[in-house]
């Protein structure tokens, strides 16, 4: 999950954080580290270009990108396929 | 301003996009209720058969044809002659004479289309790719392109405001009559389809893989467009001097901002709401005096909620018809203000409501349904036309029949 | 209308200065870089990690004319921008190619349109009125001003923040380069004007200016009259634009205390002012400004900031040639500026 939270770090260009700033459940989406909906449209990318998981749906955004490690989970169950 | 104030008339009107290359051919596609939508012809992308648009099925070269101009030039600016010119013929104005003249036309891709080609070559070897497909990419060239074209120099601007754009062209052309600084403005906008807007869209995953549903439940995203279209605007001295009766008068307009969020609009629709407010306030005509709403109704989740909220807000509980022809045309970014000016416009002149093709669900949050039938006969006075656009650029147009 | 407030980022000491120090930055390239702030300063770290240099440069431009003028958010905005924002287009355009249209990123795509300018400055600072944005070319900023003065003169606003912004990339440097415009050889940008030859220096550049239509005890300069003018065929009828914009201010050119011109060192561009100081601008002393900013078609932005501040700071008289008879309270600057002999355009500014 660090490597994870850096990529994050990277492909949202927060600047101001380190992998340590993040939590592990720490709500990513409003509360929390507070991301909106173009970040969401970014984790997509970083999906896709880092795992090579294609999420086709923006629906499930919400659920699949609630903390790192709902999106950890998400990786190891999906890595490779087209949802 | 108060209706006291110089009026502002449209003389002319010319428009090409999905559904017909003019006027003419635009009305009987309303009637046939036949959308413009098809899988991509015209741009090589990995995106053909995944992703519907609204191409205008001409090519370069005929489009070329139909201007009068070189088929070398963007292809915005080709659509944009091809609108501008039916316009001026259609005023009576083909000859300018003395006639102080403006062009304002919008557009948000500039020559994209030929700048992305010499991009691909020039990222591979900086002394590669045709400087002549780079020179018209600012959205400023191509107005001038066509401005020098129509032999409009007076005064000429560009305006880029995302989906608002060209309604923001039409008003800031009446403003400029209003002040004494022009007597006829051609004003309205332009946009091509092109692999960037197309891929640009695609990752914000707004794009409907079926046809697009405007204000539909079930609506999963817009379908992308090209045309332009443009309005003639003249002032009341010009427009008593003119042969035909002009198509309406622009009773009011509004620029607001959401102020929200780059891209989405406010849940409530504050800056829609704004823009409808201040447009019915300049036009001093209650809600109830609105004959139909042409919706901005792009068919995403956020703008229908948001332009519907904002209309429920206001209009409650008489909601005049409404619809939106991007059902018909896609959604022409640039062009769309000011193509769905014109059709507000023929709306009044023909007295038509256009339906909003493909509905079938009415959305959860609202308590009207748009339009679903092609109407005839009918008695419009006052159209209020909705353009809304990225970076919470909302602006809203009425227009309406002259009374005399 | 009055100028309320002003702010500039431009190759220049300018950004947060009252008028430029005595000496210049000066250059030896053909293409000048902004001075640039910390933004963090001005920009809030959720908002400006999205933002690629031409949107910070505008944003920041605009948060320091809103400080100066004492508010939080103006009436209305409208902004000018000839290129847009080059970056985030390139960007995406070079993503679009490399990756073959796929696992593009939607933030280069959103901050690529030519309103991401006036629309961030709107979301930083709530403002819900009037925003429009202009990209023309050399008119971008001189229609963004004329739209903000008819908002200004019908009173639907009693203060508009206009603005322009227009950035050099080396992609958008590499290209221009390509049509031979810019000089090849090493120039100090002092001795740009005095030295014309084939070619000029590219430059960059944000300036924004708080417009109201009642004065104020600290205002910068009044703002009589603009107007532009495209494609003159010949010198005389630049000539006569001039004369009629004065005249229409019953003005003489002998009243103009100073004229700032848009000379840039390319000879054929400096030869059309060489030929008007032969005529209507004989006896005036012109002033160049380019060789501070370089050229780029939104350069008037930052003509209108020097002149404005020049009057603020009383400098004229100082510096410059000293007024004609019976104007020794009012100071007027006169300002031509045309881009590539296509966008001619021209400001009155007075003392308060």
């Amino acid at each position: 999950m660090y490597d994870l939270k850096t990529q994050l770090i990277e492909q949202l260009n927060l600047q101001d954080k380190k992998p340590e700033d993040i939590g592990d459940d720490e709500a990513l989406f409003k509360e929390g580290l507070g991301l909106d909906s173009i970040d969401a449209l970014e984790l997509i990318v970083l999906l896709q270009q880092n795992y090579k998981i294609k999420l086709a749906n923006a629906e499930d955004g919400p659920k699949v990108f609630r903390s790192v490690r709902t999106m950890a989970e998400y990786i190891t169950e999906h890595q490779g396929k087209t949802v | 301003m108060s209706q006291t104030d110089p009026g502002v008339y449209i003389a002319g009107l010319g428009v090409i996009s999905a559904i017909g290359k003019n006027v003419a051919e635009s009305l009987i596609s309303f009637e046939n209720q036949h959308a413009g939508m098809s899988a991509i012809t015209m741009l090589d992308t990995i995106h053909r058969d995944q992703l519907p648009v609204a191409e205008v099925k001409l090519n370069n070269q005929q489009l070329a044809e139909i201007g009068e101009v070189s088929p070398l030039i963007p292809r915005t600016a080709l659509l944009s002659m091809a609108a501008a010119k039916e316009a001026l013929t259609d005023a009576g104005l083909s000859q300018l004479g003395s006639l102080r003249c403006g062009f304002i036309s919008a557009n948000t891709t500039g020559g994209m289309d030929l700048s992305e080609n010499f991009f691909a070559e020039f990222r591979k070897d900086p002394a590669s790719g045709h400087l002549r497909d780079i020179i018209h990419h600012e959205c400023g060239a191509v107005t001038d392109l066509v401005a020098d074209a129509l032999g409009i120099n007076h005064y000429v601007s560009t305006i880029s405001t995302a989906c608002s754009s060209s309604a923001n062209a039409i008003f800031f052309g009446a403003r400029l009559i209003r002040h004494n600084i022009l007597d006829v403005v051609v004003a309205g906008g332009t946009d091509a389809l092109t692999k960037f807007t197309i891929n640009g869209f695609n990752t914000l995953m707004i794009l409907d893989k079926e046809y697009c549903k405007p204000f539909d439940e079930n609506r999963k995203g817009l379908n992308l467009g090209e045309g332009a279209g443009y309005v003639v605007l003249v002032s009341e001295d010009l427009m008593k001097g003119l042969e035909k009766m002009p198509y309406a008068f622009l009773a009011g307009y509004a620029n607001a901002n959401d102020a929200y969020h780059q891209t989405a609009s406010s849940p409530e629709g504050t800056g829609s709401w704004l823009a409808m407010t201040g447009a019915l306030k300049r036009s001093g005509l209650q809600t109830t005096d609105i004959d139909y709403i042409n919706l901005h109704g792009t068919g995403t989740q956020n703008n229908d909620v948001a332009e519907g909220t904002a209309i429920q807000r206001l209009f409650a509980p008489a909601f005049p018809p409404m619809s939106s022809t991007k059902s018909f045309t896609g959604h022409t970014l640039g062009a769309s203000g000011s193509i769905e000016a014109v059709f507000s416009c023929l709306a009044i002149r023909h007295g038509i409501i256009f339906p909003n093709l493909r509905f079938s669900t009415p959305m959860k949050e609202l308590s009207f349904i748009p339009e679903t039938k092609y109407l005839v006969n009918q008695d419009v006075k006052n159209v209020m036309s909705n353009s809304f656009g990225f970076g919470g650029n909302c602006s809203s147009l009425i227009f309406s029949k002259p009374q005399f | 209308m009055f100028i309320r407030a002003l702010a500039s980022i431009s190759p220049q000491q300018s950004f947060g200065a009252v008028h430029l120090p005595a000496d210049p930055v000066v250059y030896h390239s053909n293409r000048l870089s902004c001075i640039e702030p910390d933004y963090k300063e001005w920009i809030d770290p959720k908002m400006i990690r999205r933002m690629s240099r031409i949107i910070k440069m505008g944003v920041a431009t605009a948060s320091l004319c809103l400080k100066q003028a004492g508010l939080e958010a103006p009436d209305a905005i409208v902004t000018g921008s000839a290129y847009g924002c080059l970056e985030d287009t390139g960007v995406f355009l070079n993503r679009m190619i490399e990756f073959n249209e796929e696992m593009l990123n939607p933030t280069s795509f959103i901050q690529s349109t030519h309103n991401t300018v006036g629309a961030q400055v709107a979301l930083l600072v709530k403002c819900y009125g009037y925003n429009n944005t202009f990209a023309h070319r050399g008119f971008s900023f001189e229609s963004a001003l004329l739209d903000g003065i008819l908002l200004l003169k019908d009173k639907e606003a009693k203060n508009v923040l206009v603005g322009a912004a227009d950035e050099i990339t080396n992609i958008s440097f590499g290209i221009l380069n390509r049509f031979g415009i810019y000089r090849q050889e090493e120039i100090s940008n002092l001795d740009l004007i005095t030295n014309p030859a084939n070619g000029t220096i590219a430059g960059e550049g944000s300036t924004f200016f708080l417009l109201a239509n009642e004065p104020s005890a600290d205002d910068f300069a009044v703002l009589n009259a603009i107007h532009t003018f495209y494609k003159p065929a010949r010198v005389e009828d630049v000539a006569k634009e001039i004369s009629s914009f004065l005249k229409a201010q019953s003005l003489t050119i002998h009243e103009i205390d100073l004229v700032i011109g848009g000379m840039n060192g390319d000879l054929v561009n400096d030869g059309l002012y060489h030929q008007l100081n032969t005529t209507i601008l004989s006896g005036t002393r012109v002033l160049p400004y380019k060789h501070l900013c370089g050229e780029y078609p939104t350069s008037s932005a930052f003509a209108l900031w020097y002149a404005a501040t020049e009057l603020k700071t009383g400098k004229i008289t100082d510096r410059h040639q000293p007024s004609a008879p019976g104007s020794a309270n009012k100071k007027h600057v006169l300002i031509y500026n045309n881009y590539k002999n296509i966008h001619h355009s021209l400001f009155l500014v007075s003392s308060c």
